[in-house]
């Protein structure tokens, strides 16, 4: 079976700086993918250029449809939902205002039934449904952002560094949730971390970037098992 | 005691007016983060286009509509032509593209409807009602005012496109993230600010009278208005443009007398800009990390 999404010999630049120099990398259906570098390697790039808010050049399919070039709108539309780095909630609008959006472009009528199934996931967020999102904690508005990007009904879920700033409870909490959604919900993940540990007990397949290169990339078991690529590329 | 009745009743009726044209500033501004210098110019060219569809003999209620459906379309083709191309302009740019459009609008206005004060009419009985307290057309035109500004709240409350607008002024960049084209957004936002002006400008035309530059001291109490309620909040700039409504009429009627009414306007933008720049209502955001 084609990959969902693949990525050939993609770069990505901000104006002149160039951050990412010609990767390859694929999303099976149904998986879960971890992207995994230090600061600075192009993670949170490479999300970026597949949904479009940076230059890129290379090869991007989706199901097979070149997508490189595309305005972010369309991209979205074609299902691909990301959960930006500082998690892109709306501040000054409420929970359901932020769940709404996140169902956006559905035109379908079962919307209030998935506010349902995502309570089911966040029973949090069902408590605080009608208050200002800016007033969440860190977790509940990561869990606000995951939710607003899965109301999309996305084949495709790009999640930027989800355990970023939290404690390492939530993060545990946040985490177990994502377990029971990839098994519950029809959708491939694509996850950025530097959290290595965490990642790589997540996902199936990996790819270790280092400054805009990939420099590891196999089966997430066998990478975590190889303490030479552990020592030298993950830290712990 | 009746004559403060009247002044308040009749700077009521003005704020009005001024709360909708605040209300179109603040729905530019917070997509933009400008001020629209030619908001008032565009709805005095609105008024324009009511009057030349009233004279070819259409109902006036048929003109009015019409009007403010070629306002929304102008307003729409004006963001697409000048405003998207200085979305990253710095903002002097921007400002001197607005004042551009201000005098460019005024001109045309004068060049195709000439500069002549002209009438307009009123849809609204000419008596004194209420013993004398207040005009048919301050009526009226009140009630016209408060349609507009609740069709307004409830679209920007309770539907998804309001609700998609809201978001796209917020923060563009998670807006695009869930699917919201928020360049046609803003289109909107500019669409809907020139349909408001355009029914303030009927509204305010019989008792101002139509000429070209029959919006300009509206637009500086709207703008007075907005700046005190808060420049980003639209309920506060609706409350800031009845209450600099009502301060006009009494400031003129009792401190100042009507030649200096103008000033009271640039009084309040400066009292408000030196001791409470975000305005009465001004955007009070909490957050937690």
């Amino acid at each position: 079976m084609p990959a969902l999404l693949e990525a050939k010999g993609l770069h990505a630049a901000y104006g002149e700086t160039k951050v990412l120099h010609g990767i390859d990398f694929s999303v099976e259906e149904g998986g879960v993918t971890a992207l995994l570098g230090a600061n600075g390697a192009g993670k949170t790039t490479t999300l970026r250029a597949i949904c479009g808010m940076v230059r890129t050049q290379g090869e991007l399919l989706l199901g097979g449809e070149a997508i490189g070039g595309m305005a972010t709108e369309d991209i979205v539309r074609r299902g691909v939902a990301h959960v930006p780095d500082g998690r892109g909630t709306f501040m000054e609008l409420t929970v359901e205002e932020n769940m709404r959006l996140g169902a956006y472009i559905r035109r379908d009528r079962e919307v209030e039934a998935d506010f349902d199934r995502m309570f089911g996931y966040f029973p949090r967020l069902k408590e605080r449904f009608r208050q200002q999102s800016g007033t969440l904690s860190g977790g509940e508005q990561q869990m606000l952002a995951i939710t607003r990007a899965l109301l999309l009904r996305p084949r495709l879920l790009l999640l930027d560094e989800p355990s970023f700033g939290l404690a390492p409870l939530i993060v545990k909490e946040i985490f177990n949730i994502m377990r029971r959604i990839r098994d519950e919900e029809k959708v491939s993940i694509l996850l950025v971390e530097q959290n290595a540990s965490i990642a790589l007990a997540f996902a199936e397949d990996a790819y270790l970037l280092e400054t805009g290169r990939i420099v590891v990339s196999g089966k997430a078991a066998d990478i975590s098992k190889d303490e030479s690529i552990r020592r030298s590329y993950l830290g712990y | 005691m009746e004559g403060l009745i009247h002044q308040i009743i009749s700077g009521i009726a003005t704020g009005g007016i001024y709360a909708s044209v605040s209300l179109a500033l603040v729905m530019i501004y917070q997509a933009t983060h400008h001020i629209n210098f030619a908001q008032g110019e565009m709805a005095t060219f609105s008024t324009y286009i009511t009057l030349t569809f009233i004279n070819l003999g259409m109902p006036y209620w048929a003109a009015f509509f019409l009007a403010v459906a070629v306002s929304f379309c102008i307003g729409v083709t004006i963001e697409r032509i000048l405003i998207r191309p200085m979305a990253n302009a710095p903002i002097l740019s921007a400002v001197g593209v607005f004042v551009g459009l201000l005098l460019i609008i005024n001109s045309l206005s004068g060049w195709f409807f000439d500069y002549t004060i002209k009438q307009f009419p009123s849809p609204f009985p000419d008596e004194a009602l209420f013993g004398g307290y207040i005009s048919g057309h301050q009526l009226g035109s009140t009630g016209v005012t408060l349609a507009v500004l609740t069709a307004v709240y409830l679209f920007f409350r309770h539907t998804s496109l309001g609700l998609a607008m809201r978001a796209a002024a917020l923060n563009p960049v998670s807006a695009r993230l869930v699917g919201v084209r928020v360049g046609w957004m803003l289109a909107l936002g500019w669409g809907l600010a020139a349909a408001i002006g355009s029914v303030a400008g009927c509204m305010v035309a019989p008792v101002v009278f139509l000429d070209p530059n029959m919006m300009a001291g509206i637009l500086l109490y709207s703008f007075a208005g907005a700046l005190l309620g808060g420049i980003d909040s639209p309920l506060g700039a609706v409350l800031g443009g009845f209450a600099v409504g009502v301060i006009e009429n009494l400031g003129g009627a009792y401190i100042v007398g009507t030649e200096l009414k103008l000033t009271l306007a640039l009084v309040i933008i400066v009292s408000v800009l030196t001791v409470r720049p975000s305005g009465l209502l001004g955007r009070t955001v909490q957050s937690r990390v």
